[in-house]
């Protein structure tokens, strides 16, 4: 049925069984010498190399400076994003002044960015929250500005009524309101920060996932790469989860108990 | 009876991209203190415009409206307001919505939970204090903005269509418990329905609005015995005050739908 709600159970058990058919497909192939190895690694010799790496302390590594440097960048970005986001959502003026720039920007492919961001700050952490921060921050502050318009109006006339000062109906009415929309526009667009992360290891860097599967790439250590596609895709899974259940802790109230 | 809501001469224009709208135009219209009024008209006679005006929330162009002498210009405490779509904070429970009106005012911690709690139980809503909005029905979000509206203790309730979007039964007891608390504590009520039954039940006067430009086109002295009950409607002087309303509304709707000739 269109729209139709289904248990919790029945829909973990859905996602569940289309990612343990994946694995059977993958399975099946290589066990069955579909395809050369070098192209298409089995599921033993990928868990294998991870297990590997696992045991050297190399993966922890690799995972733990990623993971440090895509939090810090996402931070600053979001940081930035959020005041500049909610002013130009409130005042036309300010729109004005920030909307068709950020526009500009946005259409500007990140990656063009990074020579010019290796030029500035050199191979280091700074240039990957430099690459996460011009991938995420302008996108964040379009996404907000919108979450921040759609403050229904009558909210905004029941402060005016309550003869409420501006500031107030902004710290009262107009941020908790649009809060949970907030929220989930971060979730978003910490998926794009993944992205771009790996997209500054990937070219330019010494350490970190994207670095690992270039380096990978040069031994024809097909096997790495796809250990560290899977690592990259849990952890984004686990952090969009993790997301999904903190709002929904948060903003309880948005549901009938 | 002393006037407390003066309307006289008012006028307003929308202007957009393509063209000017005259909304308002010469209205008169005068509540007393404690007098329940209901404003009536089709959709789109300016009624809602000129509950936002006496709100402060739109501007005018000409004429005077003032609540107790003093010109309204802006939004105040003086004056509350129940609009027609529901609009508590979601964030909020029942009590913390009616609380937060409260802080607005001035009234702070205990004192302030005392009055939103009697409020809420002055519209049947004992229970419900820690209950938030996605919780409550239609009908009882309603309930709990006229709480928060009444708890500050304005000088004028104005309502915008408060029960239009509920459904007939709930209306109906919507309308019983608005007269009831009507009734007991007595203020002063600019009520805008087009809903011609819910205005008679209601008021002490009805005025009825013409199309646009907005003017009052009827006064009618509803002159039914106090307190009222829901067997008032069934009696032949209600429905002879509800019929001479609807005349004076029907040309009215005739001629903003358009149907002059059809129905001719």
């Amino acid at each position: 049925m269109l729209g139709g709600r289904i248990a919790a159970a029945q829909f973990l058990g859905v996602a569940a069984l289309v990612f343990a058919a994946l694995a059977a497909v993958w399975y099946g192939s290589t066990a069955a010498g579909l395809v050369r190895p070098l192209f298409l690694p089995s599921p033993a010799q990928v868990i294998n190399r991870l297990a590997e790496l696992w045991r050297t302390g190399q993966l922890t590594a690799d995972v733990s400076i990623s993971i440090y440097r895509i939090t810090l960048g996402f931070l600053i970005s979001t940081v930035l994003a959020l005041p500049v986001g909610v002013l130009i959502g409130c005042y036309r003026v300010w729109e004005a002044a920030i909307e068709p720039f950020v526009d500009f920007i946005r259409y500007m492919p990140v990656v063009a960015f990074v020579p010019l961001t290796i030029l500035w700050t050199g191979t280091g952490d700074a240039q990957k929250f430099l690459i996460i921060f011009i991938g995420t921050f302008f996108q964040q502050v379009l996404l907000v500005m919108d979450n921040v318009k759609s403050v229904p109006r009558e909210f905004i006339n029941l402060g005016r009524t309550l003869q409420m000062p501006e500031w107030r109906i902004l710290q009262r009415i107009v941020l908790p309101s649009s809060m949970p929309a907030i929220w989930d526009s971060m979730r978003i667009s910490l998926g794009w920060a993944w992205t771009w992360l790996v997209v500054a290891e990937l070219v330019a860097a010494t350490s970190g996932l994207g670095y690992r599967i270039t380096t990978a790439q040069r031994f024809f250590q097909t096997d790495l790469i796809f250990g560290y596609l899977l690592i990259l895709g849990i952890l984004g899974l686990m952090t969009d989860q993790i997301m999904k259940y903190a709002g929904r802790r948060l903003f309880r109230y948005l549901e009938v108990r | 009876m002393t006037p407390k809501l003066v309307i006289s001469g008012l006028a307003k224009t929308f202007y957009t991209d393509r063209g000017e709208t005259v909304a308002l135009k010469g209205v008169d219209l005068t509540i007393g203190e404690n007098e329940f009024v209901a404003l009536v008209g089709t959709s789109g006679c300016g009624k809602s415009t000129l509950l936002s005006i006496a709100a402060g929330l739109e501007t005018y162009d000409e004429g005077s409206i003032t609540l107790d002498g003093a010109a309204i210009t802006m939004p105040g405490l003086d004056r509350g307001v129940v609009f027609q779509s529901y609009t508590l904070l979601p964030w909020l429970t029942a009590m913390g919505n009616v609380e937060f009106a409260l802080r607005a005012a001035g009234s702070n911690g205990r004192e302030a939970q005392e009055i939103a709690r009697a409020h809420l139980s002055l519209v049947g809503l004992e229970g419900f204090e820690q209950a938030f909005p996605a919780e409550l029905s239609g009908g009882m979000k309603q309930r709990v903005a006229i709480a928060r509206a009444l708890s500050y203790r304005p000088e004028i309730l104005l309502m915008d269509e408060p029960f239009g979007a509920l459904d007939a039964l709930t209306r109906h007891h919507m309308q019983e418990l608005l007269t009831a608390v009507w009734e007991k504590h007595r203020l002063t009520v600019l009520f805008i329905t087009h809903d011609v039954e819910e205005a008679v039940y209601l008021s002490d006067r009805v005025a009825v609005m013409t199309n646009r430009p907005g003017r009052i086109k009827s006064i009618v002295n509803v002159d039914l015995p106090r307190p009222r009950h829901y067997e008032l409607l069934s009696s032949a002087k209600f429905r002879q005050l509800q019929r001479r309303i609807l005349d004076d509304i029907r040309s009215e709707s005739i001629a903003a739908a358009g149907l002059g000739k059809a129905l001719a």
